[in-house]
């Protein structure tokens, strides 16, 4: 599926809860609590993702054609966030990550987890994954990150 | 005096009156900022609609009244710390501001390499970053008093490390992540018995309690116009006349000459030795305003009221088996910083802002206190006098939804 797909896919899901934040937020939260996303042997400092409240790894691996994204964060709705923002660009090619404009959190009614003052390191985060594509772009060798 | 009724105090506070995510706004962020009654933010709008003017300069009708308000404002605060003069009230630009101006001219006449800055472990970054600049700079070095795990800064520590290279003691009077009330007066008085000035940052002190810089014999205190019900931009550096006659100038421009000649120049007197520039005249004025307004309720009905609120809240804290609070000293003022076991502060405070409830999650700017606790941040609670109980009943049914929720 493409990253539009998938966005599309995640907005529909969401489209069920209507204005109801609480649903909206225990299904954030259930996504976080479920998904180990890095093993606590991984989660070396070196991965760490600078400036946010939460911490947050972020590891990447490029195969020379796509870009696998794996993110993990000590707060779990942060981790909840991070597990959407994967399942839409994981095993894309890195221009398709690059370009990618992420409408989806908008409007699955989470905009303020992108609000500078929230700290939370969403926005670090997609910033982090689009510098890591931008960096295999311009190798196109498969690498990890 | 009136008698203190929360409700009717309420209404002088336009902000408290909304609603945030569809619920009525608790308002329990007032470390970071308060609110303003509308008597101040009425002396703002008064200035810039009728007195608009500079201070200082013009022979001017304006320029003459604003400049008495000004210097009234001066005095006003004078007052509210009961400082022996007015010249001792510098206006600055908030608290980091005043600690920044202190290392800065005060460092350049009295530190030398070698010598030691003595400041302690509970400290805001604002009442570190600048000494240790300054100690990088002269190459002294800064030595860090202990507290205990009740968040508790014992006189007996600080004496011990003061030694003949001790230039400045430099303390929170209360602490912003822990609420604390440090002995201070016992702590000057044993770095004084050593020759050693102190410098207090009082910024989370003004709002809560009654503060008289001469019985406290403190060298250098700092506080910020709006934590204590006025306006952003502007705040006071107290200073002892002496260490003002003695410290050079901080920034330099207009205002602060006497005579100047490419020769050389001659300062002004302090307070405008210190006073660079056009200062924030309406943030003066709007702190005189929140002064006067305190001063109507009076920090003995303040206290009492207060101490009751963070006892209340303290307690019902305690009941949740989850919640360990941060910082138990027997002293403290209203703030309540906690932790849920097992759930990240972050998730928390994001979950209680979807029910109205405003406080502030993370280290505070007191990163080096969270690694003392080992602990990445707390819930922080602080309350002013406009809160009440229900709003605390409101916030602890909202912590029980957040912790079902996130557990
Ligand atoms: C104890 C303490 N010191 C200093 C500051 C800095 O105050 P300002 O940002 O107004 O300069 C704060 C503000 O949070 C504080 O709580």
């Amino acid at each position: 599926m493409s990253i539009e797909e998938n966005e599309k896919e995640i907005i529909d899901e969401f489209n069920i809860f209507g204005d109801d934040w609480e649903s909206r937020y225990e299904y954030i939260i259930d996504l976080g609590k479920s998904l180990p996303l890095l093993s606590d042997a991984e989660k070396h400092d070196n991965l760490l993702i600078k400036g946010c409240q939460s911490k947050m790894w972020l590891k990447t691996y490029f195969d020379g054609t796509l870009m696998s994204i794996r993110a993990d964060s000590d707060a779990i709705i942060t981790k909840g966030m991070a597990a959407l923002v994967i399942r839409v660009l994981n095993n894309h090619r890195p221009e398709e990550i690059v370009n990618a404009p992420l409408n989806f959190i908008d409007a699955i009614g989470l905009k303020e987890h992108l609000s500078p003052t929230r700290a939370n390191g969403l926005t670090s985060l997609i910033k982090q994954i689009k510098l890591d594509a931008l960096a295999y772009l311009s190798k196109g060798s498969s690498e990890t990150k | 005096m009136a008698i203190f009724n929360p409700i009717d105090i309420r209404k002088d506070f336009p902000t408290l009156e909304q609603k945030v995510n569809k619920h009525n706004l608790i308002y329990f962020d007032n470390g970071a900022t308060a609110h303003k009654p509308k008597v101040v933010i009425n002396s703002i709008q008064e200035y810039y609609t009728n007195k608009n003017s500079n201070i200082h300069r013009g022979v001017h009708t304006l320029s003459r009244q604003i400049t008495e308000a000004y210097e009234q404002a001066r005095v006003t605060v004078q007052h509210f710390v009961n400082a022996a003069f007015s010249h001792e009230i510098v206006f600055t630009k908030g608290t980091t501001d005043s600690i920044n101006l202190v290392a800065y001219s005060f460092g350049k006449r009295f530190v030398k390499a070698g010598d030691e800055v003595m400041i302690s472990a509970m400290e805001h970054h604002s009442n570190i970053l600048p000494w240790m600049q300054l100690c990088e700079d002269r190459g002294a070095s800064l030595k860090v008093v202990p507290i205990n795990k009740a968040g508790e800064i014992k006189v007996e520590d600080f004496t011990k490390l003061i030694t003949d290279r001790t230039k400045l003691v430099a303390i929170t009077h209360v602490s912003n992540t822990l609420g604390t009330i440090n002995p201070i007066k016992e702590i000057i008085h044993n770095a004084h018995l050593r020759n050693v000035p102190v410098l207090i940052d009082g910024a989370q002190a003004v709002p809560h309690l009654k503060v008289d810089v001469q019985d406290l014999d403190a060298d250098f205190y700092c506080f910020s116009a709006h934590k204590m019900f006025g306006p952003t931009g502007v705040g006071v550096l107290y200073a002892k006349e002496k260490w003002l006659n003695e410290m050079p100038p901080y920034q330099s421009g207009g205002g602060i000459i006497q005579t100047v000649s490419f020769e050389g120049v001659t300062y002004a007197p302090a307070p405008l030795k210190f006073e660079a520039g056009t200062p924030h005249i309406a943030g003066g004025i709007g702190l005189a305003t929140a002064i006067n307004y305190i001063n109507q309720i009076g920090f003995e009905q303040i206290e009492k009221y207060e101490n009751e609120l963070l006892n209340y809240a303290q307690s019902q804290l305690h009941q949740m088996e989850e919640v360990e609070i941060i910082g138990q000293s027997e002293h403290k003022a209203a703030v309540v910083s906690f932790i849920v076991k097992g759930l990240h502060p972050y998730d928390v405070g994001m979950i209680l802002d979807k029910y109205g409830v405003a406080v502030r999650t993370g280290h505070h700017c007191t990163q080096p206190l969270m690694d003392y606790y080992k602990i990445p941040g707390t819930i922080r609670a602080s309350l002013a006098f406009y809160n009440t109980f229900e709003e605390i009943d409101t916030f602890v049914t909202a912590l029980k939804k957040a912790i079902k929720m996130l557990s």
